[in-house]
């Protein structure tokens, strides 16, 4: 097992308001690694630091390294954008571009980045589509707008277009908590699919989901990291009394 | 424990939709038909201007609308006939001139408030654009004046297409500006995170969403500019013959209403009508292709 993400004493704040408290992680390659914890505990912030999204909201900041193959992505010398190409993300809500068709959807982050163009550019569409699970249900009406879409469906496609421009990690946040239960399953399946191409890392408030996808689980309680390990071990003989509490469903 | 009995009580001896009701719900169905009621003739009122000057406009002005009048240079008092075909040339060239001047730098201000101005100088262009707005028309002109008419020694059409686009560069801006916020916070960050930077991002997702809202203010503030006489009094001026040069004096459709208007002759009359007519209509395709653009927008989703 090979570490692809290594968090080193990493705390993040708004504004005044510190929302991850000294955190230490990492990510393995090939491998879905879930963080839980209730609401308002950092889980999201934490995921959101991964690619440096947080600093997009004025007044953020953080400190500490996450390093990526051991590069630290905060360095002063990295591009946050250049870290965003490398480490892709699904946010909660499923957001395709509503004024693109679903084709480009899926090719305009490979050429935002000026990457390719022509016949490569059709294959990665479909290869991306493919990976994502959605080629069969829309390849015949690629050209009708991302909108109009199921909620499942359009989240798919926003796989499908993070995984276009190949990141080495993918995020996703909280992918599945506007979908129904039909269409969660088959993100979950899909999710298990990708793990043999991609290194995943999920925040989910879904315990089940945790046990159900990944291989991993982080718990995060009031911006503190309180247990990190291999999920079987996490819900079966967790070694902290909070993570037990939260579990068994005594708390969040 | 106590407080669940109580309500479980409550609950059996008063039903939902108990006979008790009945003369209040009468009540508010009689203050619903009354308020609706007073709704729609409120709204009547307020179209009956609206509606008699179109009608009152049409009405006058066909009767000057034929080909001379899209065709011919304006006749000397007294004669009959003649066009007004420059006035029509003048206001295309004038609100083209300010139009070119206003919309690119309304755009890139509005993006500018939208997307990057959130300190001290974002708050102090939005203050001075609102007040820009409520500055009259006609102090607009004298500004123009005092700078550019006085600068070049003579009126011309740039001063009258620069005065038109002081009036519209608020407009723009912040119609700009309210359509690029309208853009859910959620596509930013979802370009962003596919590693696209943020000028990137503004342009290709940001703008690309919000296109059809700001070309419609963009129009909007065309329709606006087309039908402002007091700026181009003191700018552009009026001419009785075909525009030459762009540094020359131009005639216009609102300063021809306005001039004829003032006039003692029947003739001149029937000219300022049709040219209220030929006003008229430019404003309302304007206005119509600017909801056009706004409908499309929405109709992607």
């Amino acid at each position: 097992m090979q570490v692809r993400l290594q968090v080193e004493n990493f705390s993040a704040w708004y504004g005044q308001t510190m929302a991850i408290k000294d955190v230490s992680m990492q990510v393995v390659q090939q491998e879905v690694t879930a963080i839980i914890g209730p609401s308002g505990c950092g889980k999201s912030t934490m995921i959101r630091s991964f690619n440096r999204m947080h600093e997009t909201i004025p007044g953020a900041r953080t400190a500490g390294r996450i390093l990526l193959d051991g590069t630290d992505i905060y360095a002063d010398a990295i591009d946050p954008v250049e870290v965003r190409r490398k480490i892709g993300m699904v946010f909660q809500k499923p957001n395709p571009f509503p004024t693109m068709s679903i084709w480009q959807n899926v090719a305009v982050g490979l050429q935002i980045n000026g990457l390719r163009q022509g016949a490569s550019l059709e294959e990665t569409v479909e290869k991306s589509l493919r990976r994502a699970a959605l080629w069969d249900e829309v390849k015949d009406r690629l050209q009708h707008s991302g909108a109009s879409l199921s909620g499942g469906q359009q989240q798919r496609l926003c796989i499908a277009r993070a995984l276009a421009v190949e990141p080495e990690v993918l995020l996703m946040d909280e992918p599945c908590s506007a979908l129904d239960p039909l269409a969660t399953l088959k993100i979950e399946e899909l999710i298990s699919e990708l793990k043999n191409n991609f290194t995943i890392v999920m925040v989910t408030h879904n315990m089940q989901q945790a046990a159900r996808v990944a291989g991993y689980t982080a718990f995060f309680l009031l911006g503190e990291m309180v247990e990190y390990g291999p999920t079987a071990e996490i819900f079966t003989k967790p070694m902290d009394k909070r993570t037990e509490d939260y579990i068994t469903g005594r708390f969040g | 424990m106590s407080i669940l009995k109580r309500s479980d009580s409550a609950e059996t001896t008063r039903m939902p939709f108990s006979p008790a009701n009945k003369g209040r719900s009468r009540r508010r169905k009689v203050m619903d038909r009354l308020m609706g009621g007073l709704a729609v003739i409120a709204t009547m009122i307020a179209l009956v201007p609206l509606a008699s000057i179109l009608i009152y406009v049409t009405a006058k002005g066909m009767a000057a609308i034929n080909w001379d009048f899209f065709t011919q240079l304006p006749k000397p008092v007294g004669e009959v006939g003649g066009g007004l075909a420059n006035a029509i040339v003048g206001t295309l060239v004038l609100v083209g001139l300010a139009s070119g001047l206003a919309i690119p730098l309304g755009i890139l201000a509005g993006i500018y408030l939208s997307e990057f101005g959130r300190g001290r100088l974002g708050w102090s262009v939005r203050f001075l654009c609102d007040v820009m707005t409520g500055i009259p028309s006609i102090i607009v002109g004298i500004a123009v004046y005092g700078t550019i008419v006085l600068t070049m020694k003579r009126h011309s059409a740039i001063a009258g297409g620069v005065a038109l686009a002081v009036i519209m560069l608020p407009l723009v801006t912040r119609t700009a500006e309210e359509m690029l916020r309208l853009v859910p916070n959620s596509l930013r960050e979802a370009s962003l995170a596919l590693g696209a930077s943020h000028w990137r991002t503004t342009l290709s997702v940001v703008l690309r969403s919000a296109a059809g809202g700001v070309i419609t203010g963009s129009l909007l503030a065309v329709a606006r500019a087309a039908g402002e006489t007091a700026p181009l009094l003191f700018t552009a001026l009026s001419s009785k013959y075909w525009h030459t040069g762009l540094d020359q004096r131009i005639a216009s459709l609102p300063v021809y209403i306005f001039t004829y208007a003032g006039t003692p002759f029947a003739e001149l009359h029937r000219l300022a009508w049709g040219a209220a007519l030929v006003l008229l209509s430019m404003v309302l395709v304007a206005s119509i292709l600017a909801r056009m653009a706004g409908r499309k927008a929405y109709g992607g989703r």
